[in-house]
């Protein structure tokens, strides 16, 4: 066979191939841990280079199919690699580069066995989130969906001694479960009875509109449950903060994405009959959730806790996104339907690569200080320089400012809500300037919460002693948290060519694409409708911005060099400053709690103005626990109980317990 | 009518795994248990023989074989191994008094041949008559797994309903696929050792081999 004849999805199959067989070996290298964390995840990292390449390129390519002789007899195993999964796989590759790049150093320290099973479960992560995107039947899919929720529940359990990660862990296995569960019956629905389980053969047929729904449903409860969306988010914030940063980084940069892909894929694809509710349905979920997610981000005090809730803010925004999309496709605007799906699937490589920096770069605060909490930290922007820099960018491109890549997204989509008053529906009409309002409130309050999570961590005085002997992050560290903001600064710098990237996925689903009409005005200028209408152009503002701060630094420099007066500033009537009078993430967040009040369940402990020791204490718990999930809990438990009743330990009698069975059955069956 | 020979043969067969059936279930004796469990195999080989031979099913041949190796020779002797080491060769004391037990039996056995009869009437095969005492023999030794107080009785009585299983595949379908039986017969031989070695961890922890101590395991 020659060069000419090796398609894309051969590629990334042997990619794959590739991550397990690095997994095992790290395995069987355990006795070398500094080998394993040196050269094993490295490797990975150029797998995962290749991914991102055969993501790119095989964008380009008309949709390929593979058969793999594996899986059950006469049930083998079916590929496929279409546009879609090109872009996920591209998104897979793009981020996994930079976290295991990272994780080389970060990792570095751990020791043998650990790392060994860390590095199998780690890249048999990669490979199972890798196929998600390429199975072609539902049979594949679940075994590679399964593989990936139990790699990631141990992934999540790394520290398996400390009893809150065990408790995490079981979380989120558990809501693992019952969405997968929710995805099976799914696919069952979809398959309307035919018994084959194949995607091409369930894009084939066409149910009923109930049926439609009901799998619809199903598929939002379990990719939701996958994703964080409201009311099945409990475990995100739990698992994440659990498991080590780079697989933080990697579950909430590419697994989440994982569900934005299940959602668009059943939707678009298996279920081409969109009902215009699903889309509002939707867009009023991922709407609640993005709201909910932002505001108890607003007033966490642990980072990888508050980036967590902010994971659930933005699967909400990819959710109303593909609300919208759907409400567009319904009605038959194409056109707005690609616009809205664009912003849909940019937003979610944004958030892969923000995200994912955000996490590595609390892993190195993390490892250098040994601290999550918002409370302890501060001022490391100076022993922790390279870090601090790394993260400013995903801040800002967290934070939507322009020219980074969070802009982009949630301009595009805010542009595709000011357009819906081309619906034919006057309700929608109505009530979408609202959403659009509440979309628009919910990156308020992102940007709010990353002045806080930046300001608190890297500016100010450091509040403990030994933050100023923290070590800077290494090398490797470096160079993944620096892919990771180069890829925040290309998609922010350059959106008409990553749109023409996403053009044939974007057609695929929607039926129309907006490449041309983004580039109508040149690559410099973004255009999402037309010239007249609005246009955005990163490269000027970057430009105007830079022009800015060096004439601020010029007229600074030049003007005033020289006029300096010195003299002891006004201490305000407080001669001695400490750290402990700086604001705390607690003060920060605090009008957003005063505001949303209704919203927490907060436990206050407020000081005496007798202690010695005065202690202020607030705790911020979640009402959908205290009204959902508690009280399953303790159905589950009654249930079980009562099934506990019948047992006794007897064998004879769990032997009585067969035999009626089976005598009944037998009577039952003549 | 006169049948042909072989199916006398068979007829006559399955009479007698019937009626070592009931000798099992009232032989009180660890011992002669054992050796009533290697006469019900070679019985089992005798008839899947025969079904072979009168048929010109070749893959039965493979199965007599088998049963033969595997329940006339192998496994007694494992479990006769097995509980010199354990020095077990008590007297069996069941729940159920020996009398009442085989009454019950005699209500199965009606039972299960009420049960063949619609079925029986479907069936083409030369075996068809046999099915209604396949069908009484695992009930049968169903029933010994549930009166026997003791873990090695238990064990036995579950080998034994094996041997009605297989008795009612080769009598309704002239046996299972070879790669079933091959598996089945794979999970008998490993499921026999591996009670061998919990026999001995249970007496280790108990003392004894009276399943009433594993009640005391129960979590409440």
């Amino acid at each position: 066979m020659g060069l000419a004849a090796v398609l894309p999805i051969d590629l990334a199959i042997g990619a794959l191939v590739c991550w397990l067989l690095l997994g095992l070996a790290g395995l069987s290298l355990q006795g070398m841990p500094r080998l394993v964390s040196g050269a094993v995840f490295p490797a990975g990292a150029l797998i995962s280079l290749m991914v991102l390449v055969v993501g790119i390129w095989g964008a380009g390519q008309g949709a390929e199919a593979a058969v793999l002789p594996l899986g059950l007899p006469g049930l083998p195993f079916h590929l496929r690699l279409d546009a879609l999964s090109a872009f996920f796989l591209a998104l897979l590759g793009g981020v996994s580069f930079g976290i295991s790049l990272f994780a080389a150093g970060y990792l570095r320290h751990m020791d043998g066995p650990t790392l060994g099973l860390l590095c199998l479960e780690y890249h048999v992560f990669l490979a199972s989130m890798g196929l998600i995107f390429l199975a072609d039947d539902a049979y594949l899919f679940m075994v590679a969906w399964e593989s990936m929720a139990l790699s990631s529940y141990f992934l999540v359990t790394t520290d398996h001694k400390i009893p809150d990660i065990r408790r995490a862990g079981f979380l989120y296995l558990l809501m693992a479960h019952l969405g997968a569960l929710a995805i099976l019956l799914c696919f069952g629905v979809i398959q309307g009875g035919h018994g084959d389980y194949s995607f091409a053969a369930m894009r084939g047929n066409h149910l009923s509109p109930f049926w439609a729904t009901a799998a619809f449903l199903l598929a939002l409860v379990g990719f939701g449950a996958k994703g964080g969306v409201l009311p099945f988010h409990a475990w995100l914030p739990e698992a994440h903060p659990a498991a080590p940063s780079p697989v933080s980084a990697l579950m909430s940069g590419v697994m989440l994405k994982t569900a934005v892909y299940g959602i668009l894929r059943v939707t678009f694809d298996l279920l081409h009959a969109p009902i215009w509710w699903w889309g509002a349905l939707a867009l009023g979920l991922g709407l609640l959730t993005a709201l909910f997610g932002v505001m108890f981000a607003a007033v966490q005090t642990d980072m990888k806790r508050l980036l967590a809730y902010s994971s659930i803010e933005n699967i909400g925004i990819i959710l109303a996104g593909i609300g919208l999309t759907l409400l567009f496709h319904s009605y038959g605007e194409t056109a707005l339907a690609a616009l809205t799906l664009t912003a849909t699937l940019y937003h979610s490589v944004n958030h892969a690569f923000f995200k994912g920096l955000l996490f590595l770069g609390t892993g190195s605060v993390l490892n250098a200080t040994g601290e999550r909490n918002l409370g302890r930290l501060g001022g490391l922007i100076h022993p922790m320089p390279w870090v601090a820099m790394l993260t400013l960018v995903g801040t800002l491109a967290i934070a939507n400012l322009p020219p980074l890549n969070g802009f982009v997204s949630e301009w595009l989509l805010l542009q595709a809500f000011l357009l819906t008053p081309g619906l034919p529906h006057p309700y929608l009409n109505m009530l979408i300037p609202v959403a659009a309002g509440a979309l628009v409130l919910a990156s308020a309050l992102a940007a709010y919460v990353m002045v806080k999570f930046y300001g608190i961590t890297f500016l100010g005085q450091p509040r403990e002693e030994r933050l100023s002997q923290a070590q800077d992050a290494g090398l490797w560290e470096r160079a993944g948290m620096g892919w990771l903001a180069l890829g925040c600064l290309a998609l922010g710098l350059f959106p008409v060519f990553v749109i023409r990237h996403l053009d044939s996925a974007v057609a695929l689903l929607a039926g129309g694409s907006i490449g041309a009409t983004a580039a109508q005005s040149g690559w410099l200028f973004l255009t999402p409708v037309a010239p007249a209408r609005a246009s955005y152009s990163p490269l000027f503002f970057l430009l105007v911005i830079v022009a800015v701060v060096l004439l601020t630094f010029l007229v600074v420099r030049r003007l005033y060099h020289g006029k300096i007066r010195r003299s002891d500033p006004w201490d305000c009537g407080y001669p001695a400053q400490t750290a402990r009078m700086q604001d705390t993430a607690e003060g920060f967040g605090q009008p957003i709690r005063q505001i949303f009040e209704p919203v927490f369940l907060m436990e206050r402990h407020l000081p005496d103005p007798f202690d010695r020791q005065p202690v202020y204490r607030v705790q911020v718990g979640d009402r959908l626990w205290q009204w959902l999930y508690l009280p399953v809990a303790r159905l589950a438990e009654r249930l079980s109980s009562l099934i506990g009743r019948l047992h006794h330990g007897r064998i004879h009698l769990y032997l009585m317990y067969s035999f009626a069975t089976l005598l009944f059955l037998l009577l039952f069956t003549q | 009518m006169a049948l042909p020979l072989t199916s006398q043969l068979i007829n006559v067969l399955a009479a007698l795994l019937l009626l070592i059936s009931f000798a099992m279930l009232s032989q009180r004796r660890v011992l002669s248990l054992i050796n009533l469990y290697a006469w019900q195999g070679l019985v089992l080989a005798v008839n899947t023989f025969t079904v072979a031979y009168s048929t010109g099913q070749d893959h039965l041949y493979f199965s007599a074989a088998l049963t033969l190796l595997l329940k006339v020779l192998l496994l007694p002797w494992i479990l006769h191994r097995l509980i010199r080491k354990l020095n077990v060769k008590w007297d069996v004391e069941p729940l159920l008094n020996i009398p009442v037990t085989l009454l019950v039996g005699i209500v199965l056995v009606v039972f299960a041949f009420n049960l063949a009869l619609p079925i029986a009437q479907l069936a083409g095969t030369i075996t068809r008559s046999t099915l209604g005492i396949a069908m009484a023999s695992v009930l049968l030794s169903f029933l010994m797994m549930i009166t026997r107080r003791k873990a090695v009785p238990q064990v036995i009585g579950f080998l034994a309903m094996e041997n009605g299983l297989f008795f009612a595949a080769t009598s309704t379908t002239y046996g299972m696929p070879m790669v079933v039986e091959l598996g089945i017969a794979l999970d008998i031989l490993v499921g026999t050792l591996i009670l061998g070695i919990f026999f001995f961890q249970i007496r280790e922890a108990f003392d004894s081999l009276d399943l009433k101590h594993m009640e005391r395991l129960r979590e409440d």
